[in-house]
């Protein structure tokens, strides 16, 4: 029995120990904010917070995650106004938004570390999140609006 | 005309890029349910946002198609179209029948729907129609969707509105020009009274349909929503807070999720296999045989070992323990690099000629001077984020199926086929659309969605497929390599006299067809190829594959045009020319491109040449505009080089220039300008997202794009070997729309072709060295 928490919620799992934590979320917790997109931590798709830092949840076994809190998207705001997603609808990011859980939970850890990240900082925080549609122009314009809207908030 | 009523026929290029190919017949179409994906702005977010226990889909509800015979069979809710419906509070309802995949067209339809109904955007629900003919072709490719309906549902809101403002007039018995209808309401000229959209739904719904002659349309200057930049994305919160469903999200109560063992090689066979250790994986349910797949490929299911578990995990674990003996069959001979070689060969005397003028051999033989190069661009998979994935269910009533899919009716038709279901029992078959993690293709291929029916069918489960990053891109309908050959003859005054441009890839034809040969879609930016010049001869050899050949965003543009504008660029710099001067004088005159009198086949993507010609005078515009953007001809930095190309393809005209830096041998793209005219914009903003997304996804073909296959085993399997863009290699993307009254052409494709070409043109600018083969991974440089 694996005891975790979830978006503030305690959760105990029966589930292998090699289980990746993205299956344990999606088909198990039934939170499907968390995509899928590669199984190998390529692509970022898959991207939570585990205390508080972005990992790649579906190369992160569950075992792994014993006693940790995760963040999903889900659970990132009650009333989807996290800085970040504030800047990404302001910006209009998403296309097919199939990556965009994934890219927003990256930027946020990123701001959580770097409150005024210059493109090159972002350019590196961001680089393990793929997006075919091509959004990655306006993902580095939000980010830079959603730093400056986090200290609007401070 | 669907593809699968086509199996065992070669359909024509025509017929696969430019007819409604996926049309059903449904005539019993009023009964049929939809699957209502929530316009999940503030206004709804609520009933959405708890996690549905129900056996309903999460954030999915079923609900009834208000139709037009419901309004005529004294329902009071108004519905005065199949796309259109509003319930007595007035909250209007708007049917979005062509899938999204990011390309913004659950906004952009119903915007123009409320526009000309003049509704409160407030107060509209978007809703995804089912797969279901009453609504026209829903076939989302071709960057048709806005082309074809433009006109459809301006004519569908201007039903509404009349119809509102008859109603008003008969509450306040006067003249219905006597009443304005503006944001929800109708108002009396002249006094201060109003009448809310929600207190005319009862009276609207007994008026008869006015017939579509005396409409009046809204003219541009009178929009409120199309052409403004300021409309938001419908499913911007939904997306943003990880409530967006798409297909690999469906979840349905007592569901099992599959993964499958595909043939390595196209058309093999399980010969033997043993599941006894698969078994042993706790949470697996059961092992399920696919049946073979047999030639032609079409859509259907390509065979294997599906492992049926509790959970992805389980299935995945299964898999790798199945114990398979596969036939490889014929295609295991299938090798890319031999097959470059037999490219080769196949252009030495081509047996197909697609356009000619005046005489090619005779300018040979009488020019000063012939430059010649040949070009070679690598297979491509989609590798859209999302794999491929469907979820069915099969009962008593029919088959239900949930699926991320770019063409409705054609899943409709091929559930049918697997279930063998009469094209009479069609409306059994329910196609709920959920959102695309990307399409560009790939989700207009339903094999994946005959996978799920079949195996809900033979579990009597309901089953979701899931593809793997590695199944999508072993498995995939690859984008054709291809060879070409082009040739220029010029007289003693350095002016062009021929053009010969020779074109060899792997037919589309042959996943239709085996015995498809002739080198596929010439038309798309070989044939039309815009040079003013004497004599031309456009050809194209003869090729056989072993991988399943399929449309890939805009198609053999990408390497037609590569190879036309990259040869172009290299002209201007034999000739000593500026590039952009030089395109320019190559096009010549302003005038309509009449490829008929040059004896060429061309289908003008399905639209007629009269509404849409090919105007050298808009293609010239677009060069201009986006040279001036990138203030052409100024000064560089050291190391700094500069490229355009443009190219009109799916009725629109773009013009792309690239700056690229070159340092320590390695290439970066500094800055990007695109100029693009495609006619009526609704959702300019949209129009630019997918500039920049081609931008980038053109960046990808350029610098990875590559897919090989040695024993007709495709070599790559994720994105360590086929890579995609990354943000740092990604400069700031410019794009200028041209402000035009033309009518609306496509959006989704035309910005992919003339990237590379402005890349490489570039890197030349900056290095003196022309790479005229792509990927250009292979030359370390990026």
């Amino acid at each position: 029995m694996i005891e975790l928490t979830i978006n503030n919620k305690q959760h105990k799992l029966d589930l292998p120990d090699d289980m990746p934590l993205l299956w344990a979320l999606r088909d198990i917790v039934k939170l499907t904010g968390s995509k899928y997109g590669c199984g190998k931590g390529l692509c970022g798709a898959c991207t939570v917070h585990m205390d508080g830092i972005a990992v790649r949840s579906c190369v992160m076994p569950i075992s792994a995650v014993k006693g940790k809190s995760i963040t999903t998207i889900e659970g990132l705001s009650e009333n989807i106004d996290h800085p970040v997603q504030k800047a990404w609808l302001e910006i209009n990011v998403p296309q097919c938004g199939y990556c965009q859980s994934g890219q927003i939970m990256s930027a946020a850890s990123l701001l959580a570390s770097n409150d005024s990240p210059s493109d090159d900082d972002i350019d590196q925080a961001m680089s393990g999140n793929l997006c075919r549609c091509g959004t990655y122009p306006r993902i580095r314009s939000a980010i830079h609006l959603a730093a400056k809207l986090a200290k609007e908030v401070k | 005309m669907s593809f699968l009523t086509k199996i065992g026929q070669v359909p024509t290029d025509e017929q696969i890029f430019n007819s409604n190919n996926d049309d059903l017949a449904n005539e019993d179409a009023g009964k049929t349910t939809s699957c209502r994906i929530e316009n999940v702005s503030r206004r709804s977010f609520l009933k959405v946002s708890g996690l549905a226990s129900s056996s309903l889909v999460i954030g999915v509800q079923l609900a009834s198609v208000q139709t037009v015979s419901a309004a005529k069979s004294g329902s009071s809710d108004f519905a005065p179209d199949v796309f259109i419906s509003m319930d007595k509070r007035g909250t209007v309802t708007i049917i979005c029948h062509r899938s999204e995949m990011g390309q913004g067209i659950r906004s952009s339809l119903p915007m123009l729907v409320a526009d000309e109904m003049e509704c409160d955007w407030q107060r509209v629900i978007v809703e995804q129609g089912l797969g279901d003919a009453k609504y026209g072709s829903q076939n989302t490719d071709g960057s048709r969707s806005v082309r074809r309906f433009y006109t459809r549902l301006k004519e569908a809101g201007a039903t509404a509105r009349t119809m509102l403002q008859t109603a008003a007039a008969q509450v306040w018995k006067v003249k219905p020009t006597q009443v304005e209808i503006y944001n929800h309401q109708a108002k009396l000229k002249s006094s201060s009274k109003t009448l809310d959209f929600s207190q005319l739904v009862e009276i609207a719904a007994t008026l008869p349909v006015p017939d579509k002659k005396t409409l009046k349309l809204k003219k541009e200057s009178e929009h409120r929503y199309v052409g403004k930049d300021t409309m938001p994305n419908i499913d911007g919160e939904a997306i943003v807070s990880g409530k967006a469903i798409y297909g690999f999200d469906v979840e349905l109560e007592q569901m099992k999720y599959a993964v499958i063992a595909r043939p390595p090689v196209l058309f093999g066979k399980v010969k033997s296999f043993d599941a006894t250790e698969a078994l042993k994986v706790p949470g697996v349910v059961k092992i399920v045989e696919m049946p073979t797949l047999t030639p032609p490929a079409v859509f259907k299911m390509l065979g294997g070992i599906a492992v049926i578990a509790e959970n992805t995990w389980a299935a995945l674990q299964a898999r790798d323990k199945l114990k398979i003996t596969w036939d490889h069959g014929d295609n295991a001979n299938y090798n890319t690099k031999k097959y470059e070689q037999e490219f080769v060969k196949a252009l030495k005397n081509p047996p197909h000629t697609a356009r000619s003028r005046g005489n090619w051999e005779d300018a040979k033989t009488a020019a000063d001077k012939i430059i010649s190069r040949n070009y070679y661009v690598a297979g491509i998979a989609h590798a859209t984020m999302e794999p491929p994935a469907a979820t069915a269910r099969i009962s008593k009533d029919g088959v239900d199926v949930w699926t991320c899919t770019q063409t409705p009716q054609s899943a409709q038709s091929t559930a049918m086929g697997v279930m063998k279901i009469p094209k009479e029992k069609a409306s059994s078959v329910k196609i709920n659309v959920t959102l695309l993690g990307g399409g560009f293709g790939r989700k207009s291929k339903p094999d994946y969605i005959a996978e799920a029916v079949f195996l809900a069918n033979e579990t009597k489960m309901p089953i979701k497929v899931q593809w793997t990053r590695e199944d999508e891109i072993k498995h995939g309908y690859y984008h054709s390599p291809s060879y070409q050959e082009l040739s220029a003859s010029f007289d003693k005054e350095q002016r062009s006299t021929g053009w010969y441009h020779g074109m060899v890839n792997h037919p589309i034809g042959s996943t239709f067809n085996p015995a498809a040969k002739e080198a596929g879609a010439a038309e798309l930016g070989q044939t039309d190829m815009p040079f003013d010049i004497p004599n031309i001869k456009i050809t194209n050899g003869e090729s056989e594959t072993s991988l399943r050949i399929g449309w890939v965003r805009s198609v053999t543009n990408i390497n037609n045009v590569f190879a036309v504008s990259s040869f172009a660029d290299e002209l201007a710099v034999e000739s000593n020319k500026d590039p952009k001067d030089y395109l320019l004088s190559l096009i010549g005159k302003d005038q309509f491109i009449d490829l008929a009198k040059d004896k060429a086949k061309y289908s003008n993507y399905g639209e007629s040449n009269e509404q849409y010609p090919i105007d050298t005078s808009r293609l010239k515009n677009v060069i201009n505009v986006v040279a001036k953007d990138a203030n052409w001809g100024k000064k560089l930095p050291k190391g700094h080089g500069i490229g355009i190309a443009a190219h009109r393809s799916f009725c629109s005209y773009v013009a792309t220039v690239v700056e690229v830096s070159s340092r320590e041998g390695k290439i970066q793209i500094e800055k990007v300008y695109y100029a693009v005219d495609a006619g009526k914009v609704i959702n300019p903003d949209r129009v630019r997202s997918q500039m920049e997304g081609a931008a980038i996804f053109s960046t990808s073909l350029a610098y990875y794009g590559e897919i090989t296959a040695d024993k007709g085993i495709v070599d790559q399997s994720n994105f360590h070997d086929y890579e995609l863009a990354r943000i740092g290699q990604v400069p700031v993307i410019e794009v200028n729309i041209i402000k035009n009254d033309h009518p609306p052409a496509g959006v989704g494709e035309p910005g992919v072709p003339p990237f590379a070409p402005a890349l490489c043109n570039a890197i030349y600018n900056a290095t003196g060295k022309r790479y005229r083969r792509l990927p250009l991974k292979q030359y370390g440089i990026v």
